[in-house]
């Protein structure tokens, strides 16, 4: 038995098997080869494999998103079929007597930098999904696996840390608990943890032989158990049983009002990274969304996501909450969330860069297909709209005059739309906090963001592991700027909610609720345990 | 020998899904088809030969099929560029 010390960043217990993600090394080298033959038949069957592959995905990507998201993976099919690509590979090996994984990256090389040439921002982008069958292939090749997770049953993910996009890769299902090296207690996996109510530790020093083995996770000490001796495991055994029991009780409390004894009532709603997330809003009975990160539709995918494949998502989370208010934040992207193909040049900080509605702005095409979406599909629930950064009144001003647009463009062409969709804004910086009193008569709502009102506030970066210690979450001078959000809203006639991690803090929401918040929009997880707490306030 | 002009509407040009949709069909055909913009050409059959010619909006391009069922092949082709282009 081994007890491994980090920091937890998400209460709970996970027993399970150890699976140490490592990060797959595509680095090829040249190697001399005699038998071309044999290499020609390791690259047709690495081909076939790969092909097969992607028709897993294929099937997979439709039950789950639909055929426009398989659309993409049936397109990288075609192009491991192309006779161009497979005649440069087999010269490669046939003339230079050169490897098969050599062969394959030098043919990407050559060809993802044909489009990259190319004077046209689309095809430029077509150089990734070169890059991304060659490495499919090198992948085979190599042996690889399609992710670090093979088997069937749940696993504790072990890595350095996890990016967006390997996440995304996740079969959730199969995921107990999160361990990293690095990672601070707002990084992306933390986040995830907290969104799919599983403990997760960062800071862990963990060694690769502890692939396979027992490991049991504490969220409460932020301890890390490898191999357990059977009296350990007794222990912890209980313990989750325990905490199992405990969330059995909590669900008493479905169907049931958020109001004080005095009858003040408090609109409960969940935070969503994507539509898997469905499933755990309505399990925990959320009153509503409070904020749909629309981010999973622009990582999920090699190019930006069509105006189809965008309103069918939100088509189908308004479907799915029948009647509940359904909030979509418009995307935000840049700062942590780099995504290749919107091409963002490389920034000192990102924080205080070109991401969110600034895009938007700057490339209104991109955002007048997201909102062409979300005012479709606005026609199947109650749908609002919410634009993240904001900071001043000319930007609303500019945002109404694109949305202007959007609807005339749609009336034109006849295709149905819901009028008066709600619009809000988020109040996540201090300037637009301050400045409250002259946003609120031109929305329909705020939505405090404290996640970034606080970074920006205490000028502390969230990616920062070595400032969690000046990280004060309760600081004095937020909690003034979210009291003078919540008047100025109420003095304006709209209503204000928070969406960021402090809304989940238990240790504030009476606080909140007494400073006249209308709404908190959390994790699903959080939602009975804050319903319970506001059920006992007077 | 079959053949039609038609100028590209679409906003992002010949782009990869459509096209691939294009060269799977094309690929069922038993004629040979080609495109051609400006003085290249390439292999309907081919996705990459036909993302070389980076085929944009306002581009004039001309398709011709040769041998097999020229005419309903053509037809067919011409429907899916008026559908998708």
């Amino acid at each position: 038995m081994k007890v491994l010390k980090g920091k937890s960043i998400f209460k709970g217990i996970a027993i399970g098997r150890i699976a140490v993600y490592k990060k797959q090394d595509l680095a090829v080298k040249r190697e001399h080869i005699d038998d071309v033959q044999a290499e020609f038949a390791r690259f047709e069957e690495a081909r076939q494999k790969a092909i097969d592959d992607l028709q897993k995905l294929i099937d997979k990507a439709s039950a789950e998103v639909g055929e426009a998201g398989a659309a993409v993976l049936e397109v990288h099919q075609m192009m491991l079929d192309d006779e161009d690509y497979i005649d440069s590979v087999r010269n490669i090996i046939d003339s230079e007597l050169v490897n098969a994984e050599y062969a394959v990256a030098t043919t990407g090389d050559n060809f993802s930098e044909m489009f990259a040439s190319m004077d046209d921002d689309y095809m430029k982008a077509r150089a990734l999904d070169v890059k991304d069958i060659s490495e499919r292939l090198i992948k085979v090749l190599k042996g690889y696996e399609d992710n670090g997770i093979a088997g069937e049953d749940p696993v504790i993910i072990v890595a350095d840390d996890l990016g967006p996009s390997e996440t995304v890769q996740l079969d959730r299902d199969k995921v107990l608990s999160f361990v990293t090296r690095h990672g601070s207690s707002n990084s992306h996996t933390a986040i995830l943890a907290r969104t799919m109510n599983i403990p997760a530790l960062i800071e862990i020093d963990y060694e690769d032989s502890m692939d396979g083995v027992m490991g049991i996770v504490d969220g409460q000490s932020g301890e890390f158990i490898v191999e357990p001796d059977e009296e350990t495991e007794a222990k912890y055994r209980k313990l989750l049983q325990d905490e199992i029991e405990n969330r059995e009780m909590l669900k008493e409390l479905k169907d049931k009002a958020t109001v004080t004894k005095s009858g003040r009532k408090l609109n409960l709603y969940a935070n969503i990274g994507g539509i898997k997330d469905l499933a755990s809003v309505l399990q925990n009975d959320a009153e509503g969304i409070g904020l749909f990160r629309s981010e999973f539709l622009y990582l999920a995918d090699n190019d930006y996501p069509s105006e189809e494949e965008q309103f069918q998502a939100y088509k189908t989370v308004a479907q799915n909450m029948a009647g509940k208010k359904v909030i979509i934040r418009t995307m935000d992207i840049g700062a942590d969330k780099q995504i290749d193909y919107f091409g963002l040049d490389h920034e000192e900080n990102p924080a205080l860069g070109y991401r969110a509605i600034r895009i938007c702005l700057d490339r209104p095409e991109i955002f007048k297909t997201q909102l062409r979406a979300i005012f479709r599909a606005a026609m199947y629930g109650n749908i609002a709209i919410m634009y993240p950064m904001i900071t001043s009144l000319s930007e609303i001003k500019r945002i109404k005059a694109i949305v202007e647009e959007v609807k005339q463009e749609l009336k034109d062409q006849g295709v149905p739309f819901r009028e008066d969709v709600e619009q809000g804004i988020m109040i996540e910086t201090p300037a637009a906090a301050v400045i409250s009193d002259l946003l609120a008569p031109e929305v329909d709502f705020f939505s405090i963001g404290t996640n970034d009102l606080t970074q920006y506030t205490l000028a502390i970066d969230r990616q920062n592991a070595k400032l969690d210690e000046f990280y004060d979450a309760h600081h004095e001078a937020v909690l003034r700027l979210i009291k003078l959000v919540v008047d100025n809203s109420h003095k304006a006639g709209i209503w204000t909610g928070i969406c960021g991690e402090l809304g989940a803090d238990t240790s504030l929401t009476e606080t909140f609720v007494k400073m006249g918040v209308d709404e908190l929009s959390v994790s699903p997880s959080f939602i009975l345990p804050i319903r319970k707490i506001v059920r006992n306030m007077d | 020998m079959e053949s039609f002009k038609y100028v590209i509407k679409d906003e992002l040009g010949l782009h990869a899904r459509p096209a691939g949709l294009l060269v799977k069909e094309a690929q069922k055909m038993d004629s040979k088809i080609t495109l051609k913009k400006g003085g290249a050409e390439a292999d309907l059959k081919k996705i990459f030969a036909i993302m070389k010619l980076c085929v944009k909006q306002g581009d004039e391009v001309e398709i011709t099929v040769d041998g097999g069922a020229e005419q309903e092949n053509c037809e067919f082709i011409k429907k899916f560029f008026e559908e998708h282009f």
